[in-house]
């Protein structure tokens, strides 16, 4: 009964949004930690992969069972609630003139739809290798510099990685008002933790393609 | 000064409205925006035409009644003040200006620029309230409340419920004056009682008045004309987690 009306209310939605976009803030910096890992050079990274494909590929697949949990429940939540939001304003105004809506806020929704072609498409990229037929399994520094030979790759990611920051700016910073942990502040709408992670994430992976492209990689 | 306005009129809340033009010559910079209205309304009277309906009371700034999107802002231009509040000296002779009901399906507009906004109403009437025993005032100073709460209690309480947060959100969300009403009774000690029951049951009223869920945008807190922080929105939703954390509703 608790669950039910938890679940039906927006701000239940809300917090279900904020519990698993955390979930994928943390998965993203272990993501990004490991993909550093390419500028010490080819043996560290792919002797990384091995031990994820080896010795850990228990927690591995726990770690993935969460992770798909959690991108399930925070699109599902993220439809419902801009089915509500949409129908709580049948009637558009003539003119509505945002005050302080940030780029970010706004590029939330398309953005995240965004967010998760790309999800897939990386996927299949580099996990089950599917996109291309010449990727070699576990030799992750071989098919990094294979990916990102195309400047189109290059692009793709670093749009998408653009677009990452933006929604990790909103995401990171509602998160914890979301949660009722954020403390109060004379300037709430301030989001300097927000800024510097969705930076350091957004820089971090992108560095990866462009870093290959502009052959700075060992 | 000349103004030119464009006007939402509707006859009624379900026949279609449209924008209408409307000239308004020789208006002071001195006068409200609502009595710019009054002078219009009284030209079109002396030309035998409808006035235009809008809502006001207080014209004071306190009472929450007076609405209007303005330019498409909320309450108009100024920044923390109610459209009575609003004086023509911040438009300039010549301007155009749009004015629109509030709009939100939870706000149906009633005629031209009046909209119900009962719905608030409905929401404070679901746990806005304390089940103290009344009697004789209480002596001042008998239940001792610290100087920050009571501070953040009245910030919370200065909300006159005009709806402008919901008018102003892009998702419709009455978000801040839930969060508001919430907050100014939860902030006190007695408003610790119910204070679980009262989030679960507002925020259900709500979401059943058909308001929008909060995606944090900020525009709520800029157009209030009371500037309440939405710091009160993260507080709501804490006490929400910890209400449905709690093993069901509590009862009392
Ligand atoms: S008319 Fe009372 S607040 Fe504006």
């Amino acid at each position: 009964m608790t669950l039910l009306r938890f679940y039906r209310s927006t701000i239940g939605k809300k917090l279900i949004m904020a519990v698993s976009g955390i979930i994928g803030i943390i998965f993203l910096i272990l993501h990004m930690v490991g993909n550093l890992q390419i500028f010490v050079g080819p043996d560290r990274i792919n002797d990384y992969a091995r031990f994820l494909h080896g010795p850990a590929a228990e927690v591995v697949l726990a770690q993935r069972v969460v992770l798909v949990v959690a991108l399930v429940l925070h699109v599902w939540m993220a439809w419902q609630l801009t089915r509500i939001n949409r129908a709580a304003r049948p009637q558009a105004y003539t003119r509505r003139e945002p005050q302080v809506t940030t780029l970010a806020s706004r590029t939330l929704r398309w953005g995240g739809v965004f967010l998760l072609v790309f999800i897939v498409l990386h996927i299949l990229h580099f996990t089950t290798l599917d996109l291309d037929p010449t990727f070699v399994e576990l030799d992750v520094f071989g098919n990094a510099l294979k990916a990102f030979d195309s400047v189109w790759m290059v692009g793709f990611y670093t749009v998408a990685m653009l677009l990452l920051g933006f929604h990790l700016f909103h995401g990171i910073w509602s998160s914890g008002r979301t949660l009722g942990v954020s403390p109060p502040s004379r300037a709430p709408l301030q989001r300097r933790i927000a800024l510097g992670l969705a930076l350091i994430i957004a820089i971090g992976f992108a560095a990866v393609p462009l870093a290959v492209w502009f052959g700075v990689v060992p | 000064m000349n103004l030119t306005l464009r006007v939402w009129r509707q006859p009624g809340p379900s026949v279609p409205g449209r924008l209408e033009r409307y000239e308004a010559a020789d208006i002071s910079p001195d006068m409200s925006f609502l009595e710019m209205l009054d002078v219009v309304n009284e030209q079109l009277a002396v030309a035998g035409q409808e006035p235009i309906a809008f809502d006001h009371d207080c014209r004071e700034g306190i009472c929450g009644m007076c609405s209007l999107m303005i330019n498409g802002v909320a309450h108009g231009p100024m920044k923390g003040t109610a459209t009575c509040q609003l004086h023509m000296r911040s438009f300039t002779d010549g301007d155009e200006i749009l004015i629109e009901p509030f709009r939100a399906g939870a706000f149906p507009v009633l005629r031209d620029l009046c909209v119900d906004r009962t719905a608030l109403d409905r929401v404070i009437q679901a746990g806005g309230f304390i089940s103290a025993r009344t009697g004789a005032a209480p002596d001042g100073n008998a239940t001792p409340v610290a100087k920050v709460d009571a501070d953040r209690a009245m910030d919370a309480a200065a909300c006159i419920g005009c709806g402008a947060c919901v008018a102003a959100c892009p998702n419709g969300s009455a978000s801040l004056f839930t969060a508001a009403k919430v907050s100014h009774l939860g902030l006190l000690p007695q408003g610790q009682p119910e204070r679980l029951r009262r989030v679960l049951r507002m925020v259900d009223q709500m979401d059943q008045e058909g308001f929008g869920g909060c995606t944090l945008y900020g525009e709520c807190m800029e157009a209030c004309p009371k500037e309440i922080s939405i710091d009160f929105i993260t507080r709501m939703n804490g006490d929400y987690l910890r209400a449905s954390l709690s093993a069901g509703e509590p009862r009392t």
